[in-house]
């Protein structure tokens, strides 16, 4: 806030907004440090993964050479190869789809649901509120995991039913913070006036409250990605998700479980590509984050 | 005094009842069929026989109207019987006492080592002046956050397990099964304790306080012991309810990757099974062991700081 007032002009100025080299002295732009430049390649290559794994890798994520079983990796296997034989870098790199199926899923779900109950607890107020965050409050009394893990015994396994369980668990969260920037944002001249002109309560919702309240939710929302891939492949890794031959990266370490002392590979690879993005979307949020408090 | 202790523990009490209720929401009234599970459960695929389904029905009360099953849940609940196990014909409750010991066990060692490292990281980052190990320090809590739990209880498997005989691998026999399991557990818990440290530590040194001391004379590591730490060890201690909480959660990933008896084993067991009146348990004495702590901590608080007056207004 100090820094705004400090510099508006320069803050307005168009000139200014697009990042030009200052001649003579060498300045890096914010986005530009390498933890940055990293982070945005792990999240492009994985998104690739995603989207075109057919372009990333050859093998056969499904069929594998029995002769070949655990062995290390190499310039021919990447990751190495599994019990049966098959490629572990394959199998990562077609299981991403259903991974950030699953966590994009969770994610869409407790901002949808948890923006749209912040939003009206916070605007209506009174007896809806309470009745609304006292909800919220049991919710986050509850350990997230053991929530989801209970949502999950409700409607039982696969993929997808694990994706909808974690979201559940992130309502909550995206419901607090959606409801304090509507407190925030009701209270402004320009909500004030819009209800003075004699604008309906949707319109000033939909037209002016929702859009200077959904900053801070986006932000959130990158910065929960990485909680929830976590979550995600977490209650995969307990068995709860892809069903066996579907390759998917929480189940993949958790095959690899049984092979720890004689194939390092088998659960290090896959689950450091886990981390990787996990890391990499913490840090793209941070960056977020810090740029929205300025 | 006394009406504000008695408010907070009200607040618990509501907050418990509210955590019996969605968990009841969730397991019982989502569009599932908790007898057919029941029975594919423990018989895969056999034929539903269909006087067995309304045996299961009558002996559970899912005969009845939901509002019904949830009041005599409720009822038993409050004299402390949570039922009784699906798979395995045991009360729940008892299932529960035999394995909170060694959940507790696990977990408190964890917690113990989540401080000293968190606390080490953060201490030693915003008193050093080097900024380069200051860095390297800081480097590490995202590091910490970023990793499945899984994982690393997996690669400490491998290094100190397998490579090195030095723990044993799974189990709950002596000490030595405890290590792994509690180092696994506390790298993520340390990194957020470290995060939070390190903020309110660097506040603490700005303060007008510090400035007194140095000017003093004293020395950087007297400051940081005697005044930084003490002051800002403080608003950490919130955070001790949110990690209690993830502790918890942490256990069922962690218990499964060392196949150890306890809570996580337990309700990981559960949900296979989809044993519901255990799952249930596990989720009421997870929201229970959140608000007895969050509790505790609100009571310890203004004993442990005597800045905080509570006014009877605003008590």
């Amino acid at each position: 806030m100090t820094l705004v007032s400090q510099a508006p002009a320069a803050v307005t100025a168009p000139s200014v907004v697009v990042a030009r080299p200052v001649p003579g002295r060498r300045r890096r732009h914010p986005f530009a440090t390498p933890g940055v430049l990293a982070s945005v390649a792990v999240v492009l290559v994985i998104l690739g993964w995603a989207l075109v794994p057919g372009l990333f890798t050859a093998a056969d994520p499904l069929v594998g050479v029995p002769a070949e079983k655990l062995s290390a990796p190499s310039a021919e296997h990447w990751f190495g190869t599994d019990n049966l034989g098959r490629d572990l870098y394959a199998r990562t790199v077609h299981g991403t789809g259903l991974s950030l199926q699953a966590a994009l899923l969770a994610l869409g779900l407790g901002l949808a649901v948890g923006a749209l109950v912040g939003l009206v607890a916070g605007y209506l107020g009174g007896a809806v509120d309470a009745v609304l965050m006292r909800t919220t409050d049991v919710l986050l009394a509850i350990p997230g995991l053991l929530l989801s893990l209970a949502v999950v015994t409700a409607l039982g396994f696969g993929t997808l039913k694990v994706a909808i369980a974690v979201g559940v668990a992130e309502v909550a969260t995206f419901a607090r913070v959606m409801r304090s920037e509507v407190l925030r944002v009701r209270t402004t001249t320009y909500v004030e006036a819009a209800v003075l002109a004699g604008a309906r309560r949707s319109a000033v919702l939909a037209r002016h409250v929702l859009p200077n309240a959904a900053a801070p939710i986006l932000v959130l929302a990158t910065v929960q990605l990485g909680v929830i891939v976590l979550a995600v492949s977490s209650l995969s890794f307990l068995g709860f998700g892809a069903v066996p031959p579907t390759p998917e990266w929480g189940s993949l370490v958790a095959e690899g479980r049984n092979y720890l002392s004689v194939a390092w590979w088998f659960t290090t690879l896959p689950g450091l590509v886990i981390a990787a993005l996990v890391l990499a979307a913490n840090r793209l949020g941070r960056l977020l984050e810090g740029r929205a408090h300025r | 005094m006394t009406a504000y202790v008695l408010r907070r523990l009200g607040a618990a009490v509501l907050v418990l009842w509210a955590a019996f209720t969605v968990s009841f929401a969730v397991l019982y009234l989502l569009p599932s069929d908790p007898v057919s599970i029941m029975l594919d459960a423990a018989n895969p695929g056999g034929t539903v026989d269909p006087a067995q389904v309304a045996e299961l029905s009558a002996r559970y009360g899912f005969d009845r109207p939901p509002l019904e099953q949830y009041l005599v849940l409720l009822g038993r609940a409050v004299t402390g019987d949570l039922g009784v196990s699906v798979t395995s014909g045991a009360p729940v409750s008892q299932l529960l006492a035999d394995a909170f010991p060694q959940t507790l066990a696990l977990t408190s060692f964890a917690l113990g080592i989540a401080l000293l490292l968190g606390g080490t990281i953060a201490a030693v980052s915003s008193w050093s002046r080097s900024t380069r190990l200051r860095g390297a320090l800081l480097a590490l809590p995202p590091l910490g956050v970023s990793m499945p739990t899984f994982w690393i209880g997996l690669l400490l498997l491998q290094l100190f397990s397998f490579r090195l005989p030095l723990f044993p691998a799974v189990g709950n026999q002596g000490f030595g099964s405890l290590v792994l399991p509690a180092v696994t557990l506390a790298i993520p818990l340390s990194a957020v304790i470290a995060q939070v440290l390190a903020r309110s530590m660097r506040t603490a040194w700005d303060a007008p306080y510090v400035e007194t001391a140095l000017a003093k004379g004293a020395s950087r590591g007297r400051v940081q012991w005697r005044h930084v730490t003490r002051n800002a060890a403080l608003p950490a201690l919130t955070l001790l309810g949110i990690a209690v909480g993830n502790l918890l959660a942490g256990a069922v990933v962690v218990e499964t990757v060392f196949s150890r008896a306890g809570f996580g084993g337990l309700v990981e067991k559960a949900v296979r099974t989809q044993d519901i009146p255990v799952v249930q348990g596990v989720v009421v004495v997870g929201a229970l062991v959140f608000v007895v702590v969050n509790l505790v901590v609100d009571l310890a608080y203004p004993a442990l700081d005597p800045r905080i007056a509570r006014t009877p207004a605003t008590a």
